[in-house]
């Protein structure tokens, strides 16, 4: 996963007012600004473009016309062996449980964890916050083997509840942090009226705090999905039976036992991809203000 | 203070507690010792550690992610940074242009890495792409040589890195106060002597984060070389992460393997700090 912190979401609408600049230099600029970014987006989009072309040819195509000639007829041999020999129907299952249990686990402890440090006068609540977020900010390799043993001794070892309890614990320094800095920011007359009501500690969070983040739950929920979807050291560490893997595993083992076979490989990277594909451009928005959740000024 | 905040509090500490602060305790320890995994460890000091800087595999494996910070750090930060700022201002196409810049950091490392795979084959569109412009004699087995794997990885690291980056500037530009730039312009500066004087001056808050994400992704590296060469070939890829995987979980050398990992900790520490740092002042 990426470290991702560092600038508050920002919410002032400056953006429009750059425009004015934008407007005066506009049709001079304009043909030049153009002339770079149109073929620098499409040298980005090019690979992608590369790989389903390889994915749609026939093996026999590949072999006869090498891997950079252009498709001259859709073949989906590639995307009928992946699924059809078993390589990534059971991994795809894998990964969605794995992803919403984790996701789903992570907010709701991250939420608690940041609404009794941001409420409350915890001692050292300051302390704590930013222990929790350095733990997130390790490098992985200092877990790895105490973790696979960890796993292990609890009689976990190679099974998904492990892979998922695993990445709650590590990623959720980072959301606690995130949504502590929107807890923060709710103003203080609006819990000083829910304790007039007579509201507990346990409504206030359900009915107030909760509905409140929100817009963050959801930037966030965007972005853990792609981190957790997307990991591949923890699978290979806690995991070791291939049924068990996620679809980045699996995707590897595809590469080892279809050596050669392209368009088998890149219809399994493809298919491993669009799920988070997907993700991103139904919550593009969402995704890239999550990026940018906690990351300062 | 009501006792269901305690409880609030203490299952998350729980959790991270017992799954990332004990276990990076237990890899200090580990990396003291001598294990195979099976049985109990045994103590052995810094053994470890003097074995460490006689090992040529471990010094190429600092030298390839000393290029890897300086390169991957650099290209995403220029390119990133260039696109932001070529992207800020709302015009015709610039949703499409970012989006096409954000999408690769998306797709997860591993695919990241077998896309390029595809691309690197020896009749790849790479190979392709330079024989149809003349350059044919540049022509490689570009993850299989050791002259050019580790930065023919580097390119595709960078490829899905930018668009991160790129977020990052232009969520820092939005907070560049446009008047100053107005005021400079009516002054007489020069498109570059703006960008350099007024705006990079506001952007070093971003720019401190950019940084130390940058080297702490560097040191975390994983995936991308292990979809694409395993640290190879002849560990011309090899960088400190997958080095201390091999050895952890290929040769079971889990002493050893761990003393690698609490070396990239040490080197990833004084920027994990500079990182808290900031976040505590916004907090």
């Amino acid at each position: 996963m990426s470290t991702a912190p560092v600038l508050p979401a920002r919410t002032d609408g400056r953006s429009t007012d750059a425009s004015i600049a934008g407007v005066r230099r506009g049709r001079r600029g304009g043909w030049r600004f153009h002339a770079i970014m149109t073929p620098l987006s499409l040298l980005w989009i090019a690979p992608m473009i590369f790989v389903v072309f390889v994915a749609v040819r026939s093996f026999g195509d590949l072999t006869d016309r090498g891997l950079a000639a252009l498709p001259l007829s859709i073949d989906l041999s590639g995307f009928v062996t992946v699924f059809t020999a078993g390589l990534v129907g059971e991994a795809l299952v894998n990964s969605v449980i794995v992803t919403i249990a984790t996701v789903f686990l992570t907010l709701l402890l991250a939420t608690w964890a940041a609404f009794a440090l941001s409420r409350f006068h915890i001692p050292f609540r300051r302390t704590i916050l930013l222990v929790m977020l350095a733990g997130n900010l390790l490098p992985p390799q200092i877990l790895l083997i105490p973790v696979a043993r960890i796993t292990e001794g609890l009689g976990i070892y190679d099974t998904l509840a492990a892979l998922v309890i695993v990445q709650v614990g590590f990623g959720l320094g980072f959301y606690t942090f995130v949504l502590h800095g929107f807890m923060r920011a709710i103003p203080p007359e609006i819990f000083e009226a829910a304790r007039v009501d007579g509201a507990g500690e346990i409504r206030t969070y359900w009915q107030l705090v909760l509905p409140l983040c929100r817009p963050s739950l959801a930037a966030l929920a965007a972005l853990a999905t792609t981190w957790i979807w997307n990991d591949l050291i923890w699978a290979l560490t806690v995991l070791r039976t291939e049924t068990n893997f996620p679809i980045t595993a699996a995707l590897l083992n595809i590469q080892g036992g279809y050596v050669s076979q392209w368009n088998v490989v890149a219809s399994g990277a493809i298919v491993a991809a669009l799920p988070t594909a997907i993700v991103f451009f139904a919550f593009q928005r969402h995704f890239v203000s999550g990026l940018t959740l906690g990351s300062g000024k | 203070m009501p006792s269901v905040v305690w409880f609030f509090l203490l299952i998350p500490l729980a959790v991270e507690l017992a799954w990332v602060f004990w276990p990076a305790i237990n890899s200090f320890w580990l990396s003291l010792t001598r294990w195979n995994g099976i049985g109990d460890p045994e103590f052995i000091g810094i053994g470890n550690f003097e074995r460490l800087l006689s090992d040529p595999i471990f010094g190429q494996a600092i030298l390839n992610n000393v290029i890897w910070v300086i390169g991957f750090g650099g290209f995403s930060v220029i390119v990133g940074l260039s696109l932001a700022v070529a992207l800020n201002k709302p015009r015709r196409g610039v949703g499409f242009y970012r989006s096409a810049i954000y999408l690769p950091m998306v797709f997860s490392l591993a695919v990241t890495g077998l896309f390029w795979r595809v691309i690197y084959q020896p009749d790849g569109a790479v190979n392709a792409f330079l024989g149809s412009i003349g350059l044919g004699s540049l022509e490689t087995q570009w993850l299989a040589n050791p002259d050019t794997a580790l930065y023919a990885v580097l390119v595709a690291a960078v490829w899905r890195q930018v668009g991160y980056i790129m977020v990052l500037y232009l969520a820092g530009l939005k907070g560049v106060d446009p008047t100053l730039e107005e005021a400079a312009a009516v002054d007489g500066a020069s498109p570059w002597q703006r960008f350099w004087r007024i705006v990079m001056p506001q952007l070093s808050g971003v720019n401190s984060v950019v940084f130390a994400v940058t080297v702490i992704d560097s040191l975390r590296t994983f995936d991308i070389v292990w979809a694409m060469t395993r640290g190879g070939p002849y560990n011309s890829t090899q960088l400190l992460s997958t080095y201390m995987y091999q050895t952890s979980f290929t040769v079971l050398d889990l002493g050893y393997g761990s003393a690698i990992a609490v070396v990239i900790f040490a080197l990833a520490i004084v920027f994990i700090i500079t990182y808290l740092a900031r976040a505590a002042k916004e907090d």
